[in-house]
C-alpha cells in the first residue's frame, strides 16, 4: 500500500489526461466494432457511422484535452479553419463524384492520409527527444518511427495519386524490365539511406534536415515508380495495399505521440488492409508478389491465336432472342459503368421478368474496377440483391442459360484465362459465358480490355456482337422488347 | 539496437497492444463477402485518417509561420481523408439498404 501511495505521488495525474485516455479507448472500441460491422451487408452502414463517431470524439477530445509537455493545444483559429475547409471540400467532392468514379476517389483520399503522415514526420524530426539522442544517438526508436512514417507516407501519397490517375485513364501503364531494376535499386537506396542516417550518432537533428529532404524526394519518386508498372486490372489490390500503408503510418504517429487512438486505429487498418489485399488477390487467383512485381504483360509472347469472323446481331433480333428465352444471364463490366447503363440494364431485366424470363446478373469479383464495384452500381439502379450472383454460382448454372449478355465486359469473360497458359491473365477465374447457348456481346468497338489482350470469345461461333455505346444500344433493345 | 530493445521494454504495454491489434484486424476482416470489399476498403481508408490527430497536435503546438502553414496543410488534408472517406463509404453503402418491394 505504501508503495502504491508513493507511486501515485510520482505520477502527475490530472483528470483531463485520464478522461482523454478514456475517450481514446472508446474511440478505439468504436473503430473495432465499426470495422466488424462493415464486414456484414446488413450492418455495414451503421458500422461506418460508428467508426465516424469514434473519429469525431477522438478529434474533439484531442482539441479540448490534449497536452504536450504541459502545454495545451493552441492556434485554434487555424485548426478550426483547416477543419472547416477540409470538411466542406471533402464533403463536396465525396457527394458530387459519380458512382463510377468511386475507386478513384478512395485512392485520392488515401493519398491525402499519406501526405499527412509525411508532413508530421518532417515536422517532428527536429524535435527528437534530446535525452534519447544523448544516450543512443540517432539509433533510437523515435527516429526509426519518424523515418518509417516519412518513407511509407510519401510512397502511399504519390502511389495513390498515380493509382488515381491510372483508374481515371490519365496515366498509362509503363511496363519495362528496366523499371523493375530501378525500383529495386531505389528501395535498396532508401533502406541504405535510412540506415546511414540512423548511425550518425548524437547529432542535432536539424543538421540532418537536408538529408531528410533527399530521403523525402527519393521516397516520393519511388511511390510513383512502384505503381507505374502495375497493370490496370490489379489497381484495386494496389489501392488496398497503399491503404494498409497509410494505416501503418497512422500507427507510427501513435507511437510518436503515445496516442492510443492513432495506434489502434492505424494498426487495425494496417492489418485489416493487408488481409483485404490478400483476399482480393485470391479473388483474382494471383499472388501479391506477382501483382507487385507487375507480372502482367511481362513476357509479351501472347500468341495471336486463330481469329474467326465477327458476327453481328441487330437490336431487333436480340430483343426477340431475349423475349423467348427462359434464362438470361447478364455479365456486366466496366463498359456498363462508364456508359451509366446500369439503370437501363435494370429496366430490361424488369421488362423480361414481366415476360416470364428469368434474368440474373453474374458478377465477377473484379468486374468494374474494384471488387464489389458492380454490385454497388447495380444496387444503385434498384436491381435486387438476390438477382446478383457471384461468378462461381453463375458458372454452375451456365449450361442451362439460353442467352449470356455481356455488357461492356472483356477480360472477365476471356476464355484465354482458362485455356492459354501464355496469356497474362491465365489462371484468373472467369465467368464462362461460352457455356451458355448463345452469347451476345454489347461493346463499343473492337478495342481490347483493360489488360490489353485479345479475346477469342468475340470470334466464337456462338457469339454475336452488338456494337455501340451500351446506353444507346440498351435503350433500343428495350424499345424492341417492349414492342414484342 | 540497444535503443530499440530498451524502447520495447519501456513500452511493453504498447507493444502488447500492437500485436493484439494486428490479430484483431485480421480476425475482424477474414470473412468478408467480395461484395463488401470496396466499401470495406473505403471505410478502412477513412479510419486511417485518424492520422489527423497527429496533424492537430503538430498545428496545436506550432510556433513559427512555416510550422503553422505545414500544420494547417496537414489538418486540411487529414480532414479531406476523414470526411471524404466516411461520406464516400456511406454513399456506397446506401446502395445496400433493403429496398421496399415495388409492384
Amino acid at each position: 500500500m505504501d508503495k502504491l501511495i508513493e507511486f501515485s505521488k510520482n505520477v502527475q495525474f490530472t483528470l483531463g489526461d485520464s478522461v482523454l485516455e478514456i475517450i481514446y479507448l472508446v474511440a478505439s472500441i468504436l473503430f473495432i466494432v465499426g470495422l466488424k460491422m462493415l464486414s456484414h451487408p446488413e450492418s455495414a452502414k451503421r458500422g461506418n457511422l460508428y467508426a465516424a463517431a469514434g473519429m469525431i470524439i477522438a478529434i474533439i477530445g484531442t482539441l479540448v484535452l490534449h497536452k504536450q509537455d504541459g502545454e495545451r493545444i493552441k492556434n485554434f483559429e487555424f485548426i478550426f479553419g483547416a477543419l472547416a475547409f477540409g470538411l466542406v471540400v471533402g464533403w463536396i467532392i465525396a457527394r458530387k463524384v459519380k458512382m463510377t468514379k468511386m475507386p478513384e476517389l478512395v485512392s485520392f483520399f488515401n493519398g491525402m492520409g499519406g501526405a499527412v503522415a509525411t508532413i508530421i514526420a518532417i515536422m517532428e524530426f527536429p524535435n527528437i527527444d534530446k535525452e534519447l539522442l544523448e544516450v543512443h544517438g540517432m539509433l533510437n526508436f523515435e527516429a526509426l518511427v519518424i523515418f518509417l512514417s516519412l518513407v511509407i507516407g510519401s510512397v502511399s501519397f504519390t502511389g495513390s495519386l498515380v493509382a488515381f490517375g491510372k483508374l481515371d485513364g490519365l496515366v498509362k501503364d509503363i511496363r519495362s524490365k528496366v523499371l523493375r531494376y530501378i525500383n529495386i535499386v531505389l528501395l535498396l537506396s532508401i533502406t541504405g539511406f535510412v540506415a546511414y542516417l540512423m548511425t550518425r550518432g548524437n547529432i542535432n537533428p536539424s543538421d540532418l534536415m537536408p538529408y531528410v529532404f533527399v530521403l523525402l524526394g527519393v521516397s516520393l519518386i519511388y511511390g510513383v515508380l512502384f505503381v507505374m508498372p502495375i497493370g490496370g486490372a490489379d489497381m484495386p489490390v494496389v489501392i488496398s495495399l497503399l491503404n494498409s500503408f497509410t494505416g501503418l503510418t497512422a500507427a507510427m504517429g501513435g507511437f510518436l505521440y503515445n496516442n492510443l487512438a492513432m495506434l489502434t486505429g492505424g494498426i487495425l487498418v494496417g492489418s485489416a488492409g493487408m488481409i483485404l489485399t490478400i483476399l482480393m488477390c485470391k479473388a483474382m487467383n494471383r499472388s501479391l508478389f506477382s501483382v507487385i512485381v507487375g507480372a502482367f504483360g511481362g513476357g509479351g509472347v501472347a500468341i495471336e491465336s486463330e481469329q474467326g469472323l465477327i458476327k453481328e446481331i441487330s437490336e431487333t433480333d436480340l430483343a426477340i432472342l431475349l423475349s423467348y428465352s427462359r434464362k438470361v444471364v447478364v455479365i456486366p463490366g466496366y463498359g456498363l459503368a462508364v456508359a451509366q447503363a446500369q439503370f437501363l440494364a435494370h429496366e430490361l431485366e424488369e421488362l423480361l421478368n414481366d415476360k416470364g424470363v428469368e434474368v440474373k446478373f453474374a458478377i465477377h469479383p473484379v468486374a468494374g474496377r474494384m471488387p464489389g464495384h458492380m454490385n454497388v452500381l447495380l444496387a444503385e439502379a434498384d436491381v435486387s440483391y438476390e438477382k446478383l450472383v457471384e461468378s462461381d454460382k453463375a458458372n454452375e448454372d451456365m449450361d442451362n442459360v439460353d442467352v449470356a449478355v455481356v455488357i461492356g465486359a472483356n477480360d472477365v469473360v476471356n476464355p484465354a484465362a482458362e485455356e492459354d497458359p501464355s496469356s497474362p491473365i491465365y489462371g484468373m477465374p472467369i465467368v464462362r459465358a461460352l457455356k451458355a447457348k448463345n452469347v451476345i456481346v454489347l461493346k463499343r468497338g473492337m478495342g481490347k480490355g483493360y489488360a490489353a489482350i485479345e479475346n477469342n470469345l468475340f470470334y466464337h461461333e456462338k457469339t454475336r456482337m452488338l456494337f455501340g455505346n451500351a446506353k444507346d444500344t440498351l435503350q433500343r433493345v428495350i424499345k424492341e422488347v417492349d414492342n414484342i | 539496437m540497444e535503443g530499440i530493445l530498451e524502447f520495447i521494454y519501456v513500452n511493453a504495454e504498447t507493444t502488447f497492444g500492437i500485436i493484439l491489434s494486428i490479430f484483431l484486424g485480421i480476425e475482424v476482416i477474414s470473412h468478408v463477402p467480395a461484395v463488401l470489399h470496396t466499401p470495406l476498403m473505403s471505410g478502412a481508408n477513412a479510419m486511417s485518417g485518424v492520422v489527423i490527430i497527429g496533424a492537430i497536435i503538430v498545428l496545436g503546438h506550432a510556433d513559427s509561420t512555416f510550422n503553422i502553414i505545414m500544420g494547417f496543410l496537414a489538418v486540411f488534408l487529414g480532414t479531406l481523408n476523414v470526411v471524404g472517406g466516411f461520406v464516400v463509404t456511406d454513399r456506397m453503402l446506401e446502395m445496400f439498404k433493403k429496398k421496399p418491394k415495388k409492384d
